[in-house]
């Protein structure tokens, strides 16, 4: 038996929403097996992991804290690669962001109003941005490979952080820890009633419906769109290739940017080694699950983000690693690829090797 | 030792598994194939080649382990990208992704343990020449291996009819397919291929480099050996040079750090990123230089027309 491909005539629409779902049933069921494997029982397990993470409300709140990032990062995210821009560099301009916004409570740490918290978000955005405009840079610039110069961007501003935190940016009454002072008042952002859930999450569902109205209703959608499937065609269109890149680059990174300012002026209240567990690289993910599409990606990410939980959960009561979500999220990532086949193309078994050759 | 003894045998060690994992990329990116899963096969290499080392007491299983971790990472790459068509770049990065997560799920159970190093191949009588002695012959075989995998190659690629058919694969794969090669064939091993050299690299650091597991210990080599790729403008020999001008980089922070210069570790550590991205743009910046070898088809997904 071997497998033909047989191209549709048109995309299947059906599997465009179906493939996610094929997707996500294929990493459960491997998932199970994996669980099996380990010497668990399958059906608690992956109650554990999927479903307990949403049936109480603390773990409901914990799951929008989570959530809200990668829907930023994500949505950011999907239009880029719309473009065919790729920025794997996420997690850096995530970094840079977070810094930028740090340095107002860091300097200027008695500080209090409501300016504030405005103008560390604002210098979120704008960090995540200038980071983001680096890639874009090269790559109009010089034509460097985007995806490897964001990658290596990554690491820089990692390393820059742990020198901020470790050295100059250091909280003097500390004990000598590695994080900066801890924020307070209005460099903290406000809460939504009691639990963590803070606005971050109302800005993730602004950013996905600004983006959502963007990409379907305008001309910048549009040329985006074009450029994505034929830098020709746009051309003729006059539409500039790097102008493209420039915006993609720079909106994506000031998204990121602004989910790092989110992540320690919330849940964190300051700068320390580490911001994130790699929201950057999951919302890769985020973009894809949600077929590109930023109310897609609302869905998405709160998935990716039961993941998460589910990893945390399962650590606590099954006493796996929690390493176990990375290994789903890469997993789901793979299955929708491979799915993602489905909309362009039938799949046929011929019956023998001859066949085949022939094909 | 002598200093300078010390410093040329630590940039051997630091170069040699950028060169295995670049060479690997080469031969696939030749055939018109991008992976950037990499990453995810040297640390599945690295993870797997530690936990047969240790395992079984023989680093030279862990070796074997290491290389057929990568040819199965990269199998799964190849049945996605070229049967069933899915985009390369998106493929590439779901592989990192999940190399490094499962990585992390089987090494957890080795982290801190002592690890088997590879042992050195002593040649009588050379090996115990002074100087010349140990930075000449006095290595383990994946040193050895990643200097005449690149020259084989070379050779392969230049002076045989099955290099003449990878590059033609990935110069035009229509006229390649037209010509009777079948293309998703020569792919899937040139695939293949650069999974078992990133295997390689990943043994190479788990069990010679620092021989332990750590997470994500290869720390963004693979990404530089796909840089490196790009910097030797796809000629093996130029590969070499590269990867040993990358290596010196990656060493000499810990030198300048170790004469005391007041220069923050951090920074010193950064080095080998800034340097990859100042390496792509002055290549990429070259447009002749470029060009010339360039696979042409790179990057594209090939259905034969029926």
């Amino acid at each position: 038996m071997m497998i033909v491909l047989e191209k549709r005539s048109e995309q299947s629409k059906a599997m465009t929403f179906l493939s996610p779902v094929l997707a996500i049933g294929l990493t459960v069921v491997i998932g199970g097996f994996i669980f099996t494997g380990l010497g668990l029982d399958p059906f608690k397990a992956l109650y554990i992991y999927f479903i307990e993470p949403m049936t109480s409300i603390w773990s409901v709140e914990e799951l929008i804290v989570k959530a809200a990032p990668l829907i930023l990062i994500g949505a950011g995210l999907a239009v880029c690669y719309t473009a065919n821009v790729w920025n794997i560099g996420a997690e850096g301009q995530l970094t840079i962001g977070a810094l930028f916004g740090a340095a107002i409570p860091v300097y200027f740490t008695a500080w209090q109003s409501p300016l504030v918290l405005v103008l560390m978000l604002v210098l979120g955005a704008v960090g995540g941005a200038l980071f983001g405009a680096i890639p874009a840079l090269l790559k109009n610039r010089f034509g460097a490979n985007e995806i490897l110069t964001s990658l290596m961007l990554v690491y820089v501003a990692q390393l820059l952080l742990d020198w901020l935190v470790r050295g100059p940016w250091r909280d003097p009454q500390g004990f000598n820890f590695p994080q900066s002072v801890p924020f307070e008042g209005w460099q903290l952002l406000p809460l939504l009633g009691e639990g963590r859930v803070h606005i971050g999450a109302i800005l993730a569902v602004v950013a996905v419906i600004i983006l959502w109205i963007m990409m379907g209703r305008s001309l910048r959608g549009f040329e985006i769109r074009v450029i994505g499937r034929s830098p020709r065609a746009g051309a003729f269109a006059g539409f500039g290739q790097k102008r493209v890149v420039w915006f993609c680059f720079m909106l994506s990174g000031a998204l990121a940017g602004l989910a790092g300012i989110c992540e320690v002026a919330g849940p964190s209240g300051q700068l320390q080694p580490t911001i994130s567990p790699g929201y950057g690289f999951t919302a890769i993910i985020v973009a894809f699950l949600g077929r590109l599409n930023p109310i897609g990606v609302l869905f998405a990410g709160i998935l990716l983000a039961i993941s998460y939980l589910g990893g945390e959960a399962a650590q606590v009561e099954l006493g796996i690693s929690d390493k176990t979500a990375q290994v789903f999220q890469g997993m789901l990532l793979f299955f929708i690829l491979a799915c993602d086949t489905l909309i362009h193309y039938r799949i046929k078994f011929a019956p023998g090797a001859g066949a085949a050759k022939e094909a | 030792m002598g200093a300078l003894e010390a410093v040329i045998l630590t940039i051997i060690t630091a170069s040699t598994p950028l060169l295995l994992a670049a060479i690997g990329e080469l031969v696939t990116e030749r055939s018109g194939v991008l992976n950037l899963g990499v990453e995810g096969m040297m640390i599945m290499g690295a993870v797997c080649g530690f936990a047969t080392a240790y395992t079984s007491g023989s680093a030279m299983l862990g070796v074997a382990a290491g290389l057929l971790a990568g040819v199965v990472m990269s199998m799964l790459f190849a049945f996605l990208t070229q049967t069933l068509m899915t985009s390369q770049v998106a493929t590439g990065l779901s592989l990192t992704l999940l190399g490094l997560g499962l990585s992390g799920l089987i090494g957890e159970a080795f982290t801190g343990l002592p690890g088997v190093k590879l042992t050195v191949l002593d040649i009588p009588f050379l090996s115990d020449i002074p100087f010349i002695g140990p930075i000449l012959f006095g290595h383990d075989i994946l040193v050895y291996a990643s200097l005449a995998i690149p020259l084989g190659v070379a050779y392969v690629l230049f002076r045989t009819r099955l290099g003449l058919i990878i590059t033609a694969v990935g110069g035009n794969h229509h006229s390649a397919h037209a010509l009777g090669y079948n293309v998703i064939r020569v792919r899937y091993g040139c695939i293949a291929f650069g999974g078992a050299c990133s295997g390689l690299a990943g043994a190479y650091l788990s069990l010679a480099y620092t021989p332990q597991w750590i997470e994500n210990m290869s720390s963004g080599r693979g990404w530089i050996a796909l840089a490196l790729v790009v910097f030797s403008t796809w000629l093996p020999k130029r590969l070499m040079i590269g990867a040993y001008l990358f290596g010196t980089v990656w060493i000499m922070g810990l030198y300048v750090q170790a004469l005391g210069v007041a220069i923050p570790a951090q920074l010193l550590s950064s080095l080998p990123y800034l340097v990859t991205i100042v390496a792509l743009i002055i290549i990429s910046g070259n447009k002749t230089l470029t060009k010339v070898n360039t696979p042409a088809c790179i990057g594209q997904p090939f259905a034969p027309e029926r």
